[in-house]
């Protein structure tokens, strides 16, 4: 990430005078995560209401749709929850596309459950087990009779690329699990279904209340066998990285951020921003390596 | 004179273009899609590509290009959806061409063209809502997301189409023959069953084809409602992935110009072929059904 970031630069310095300056007041395409999409709808209104002529327009559609968007140059800014593929890197630098990733939020993946499952706290080792298709009943983790109703997203989504590689180990989802539409449906599947269990961004377990929502229980997860679970809503275990699921959330742009995406960009990184990110459920990006990351990336 | 004879012939020209235009559109299509599928199989074995049932273009261990189970699930959704709707469609349409006062039929008919403009992610969203919670009640699965949602939401796209046009075929049939088996001593059952729908089958077969065509390649509601699970299908409560979902999945991402993107080209052929077969069946049926008559 940061050898590919110093080649960015590199290029960019070269290639800089020579990629067609943006027309000020064009209204802003953003287009990528789904998980994100909520979230950055939500500031992009907030940054709307308090700047005038500021016109974004912001799409879901995965990950890998944003990607695609930024490479082919039809968005200003891609959302992506999980990192550019080499491929990927490699088409955009094909184009003459130089990425640069800003990380806007931190998103603690929850394992959740159905409220009336039994099972409080599972090890990364059985979460991955889980997902493989290795476990077929609840009884072999606690005690539980029921078969597992597995629920993730489809391979279009960041989402299951990051648990894929990161709770997997890196080996093929079971073919009986459930692929959704988006984080929602996911939800809706376990409210209804006492044997799922799903992946889903922290988002989008509240209600409007800011309760988690009815009917879902979020595991506590341990990185080791016996070792402590922690909870993707403990802001603390994110922060330190005790929790063992959480995950940046970017907006990559080409080049550089330039003038309307620049100023919206920093507004999102700066306090107001952050405070909007903590208040929808996301962990704000702290001051440690991904603020230094960032600080690179608007240079 | 010579106005009108120049006018004539910009039409004549007019409406062969047109004609034309269909044709290359249609020729145009299905040069894209074999040209654009054909490259998958500098990698894939197209035996291995129709017969296995492992599909995962995307694993971090070993691509797999397999479509059995998709297509399997497609026809057993499709298949599903035609056996639930129709018997039901023309139940309807004898109903609405032979039993109901007109003023019912006056009513009932614009009704169910109206069902038939429902959007798709409408419907797909009343499986999701409505159907599926039903069906893990009645079934107790724990989810409805399975192959007869799926059924029974195409069924329901399918209906306005069959009802329709199986009623206006019915309607087609002289009214000779109705009377003539009136005055033979036939019932209204009789009639209807023996006289009416014999004489109406080919119209009846072609609305039967139209709702199985909105049916095979309906997408987005599958979508919503099958749960799209990979795995080859156990039955109609299985979780299943058509192939129209998995195309409708994976082409937003797919890196272009790979095997993964030639792959899913190559599943649109395979549709493209199954909706050409069905097809071609219907008109032979219709042909031979046609020649007896005269």
């Amino acid at each position: 990430m940061n050898r590919t970031l110093i080649i960015a630069i590199l290029t960019l310095a070269l290639l800089g005078p020579a990629l067609p300056a943006k027309p000020a007041g064009k209204m802003i395409q953003i287009k990528g995560s789904d998980t994100m999409v909520n979230l950055v709808q939500i500031l992009a209104e907030e940054y709307m209401g308090k700047t005038p002529g500021a016109a974004i327009a912001v799409l879901g559609g995965g990950s890998g749709t944003g990607i695609t968007g930024l490479i082919n140059q039809t968005c200003d800014i891609a959302d992506h929850s999980r990192e550019w593929k080499q491929k990927e890197i490699d088409q955009a630098w094909e184009k003459g596309v130089t990425p640069r990733f800003i990380v806007v939020a931190v998103d603690g993946l929850s394992i959740v459950v159905n409220e009336k499952n039994p099972i409080d706290q599972l090890t990364m080792t059985q979460v991955g087990a889980l997902y493989r298709g290795e476990i077929k009943n609840w009884k072999t983790l606690g005690d539980f009779q029921k078969p597992v109703s597995l629920y993730g997203r489809q391979s279009n989504s960041g989402t299951y690329v990051f648990m894929q590689e990161f709770v997997l180990g890196n080996k093929n989802y079971s073919p009986d699990m459930k692929e959704m539409n988006g984080n929602a449906q996911i939800v809706e599947g376990l409210i209804q279904d006492e044997g799922a269990v799903g992946y889903v961004g922290v988002g989008y377990l509240y209600d409007e209340n800011r309760q988690i929502r009815k009917g879902l229980k979020i595991l506590k997860i341990s990185k080791e066998p016996n070792g402590t679970g922690y909870l993707p809503t403990d802001k603390a275990a994110v922060d330190s990285g005790a929790y063992p699921i959480s995950r940046p959330l970017y907006m990559a742009t080409n080049g550089k951020p330039k003038a309307d995406v620049a100023r919206f960009l920093g507004w999102i990184v700066g306090p107001e921003g952050q405070a909007i990110v903590e208040r929808e459920g996301f962990f704000t990006i702290g001051e440690g390596k991904y603020k230094a990351d960032n600080d690179k990336a608007f240079k | 004179m010579r106005g009108r004879n120049i006018r004539e012939a910009v039409i004549r020209a007019f409406f062969f273009a047109s004609g034309i235009l269909a044709v290359l559109v249609l020729v145009g299509i299905f040069l894209t899609l074999v040209t654009t599928a054909v490259p998958a199989f500098r990698e894939i074995k197209i035996g291995e590509f129709l017969t296995k049932t492992a599909w995962d273009p995307t694993s971090p261990e070993e691509p797999e290009y397999g479509i059995l189970s998709m297509v399997v699930s497609t026809l057993l959704v499709t298949g599903g959806a035609l056996l639930l709707a129709v018997p039901i469609g023309i139940a309807v349409a004898a109903y609405l061409s032979d039993v109901a006062h007109w003023r019912v039929r006056e009513v009932l008919k614009p009704v169910v063209e109206i069902l038939a403009g429902i959007p798709s992610v409408v419907i797909g969203f009343l499986g999701l809502v409505l159907v599926g919670p039903a069906l893990a009640r009645i079934f107790h699965t724990g989810n409805g997301l399975n192959a007869l949602n799926g059924s029974i939401l195409l069924a329901v796209m399918a209906l306005p189409t069959i009802i329709s046009i199986s009623e206006d075929s019915l309607n087609a049939v002289p009214k000779a023959y109705n009377e003539a088996s009136l005055a033979l001593g036939g019932s209204r059952w009789q009639t209807l069953w023996r006289v009416k729908l014999p004489a109406g089958l080919s119209g009846i077969i072609a609305a039967v084809m139209l709702g199985m065509g909105r049916a095979i390649g309906e997408t987005m509601t599958v979508l919503m409602a099958t749960g799209n699970a990979r795995a080859f299908p156990h039955g109609l409560l299985s979780s299943v992935r058509t192939m129209t979902a998995d195309i409708a999945i994976e082409l937003g991402e797919v890196p272009y110009y790979t095997t993964h993107y030639y792959a899913l080209f190559a599943i649109g052929l395979v549709l493209f072929i199954i909706t050409f077969a069905v097809n071609l069946v219907a008109d032979l049926v219709l042909h031979k059904y046609q020649e007896r008559e005269q």
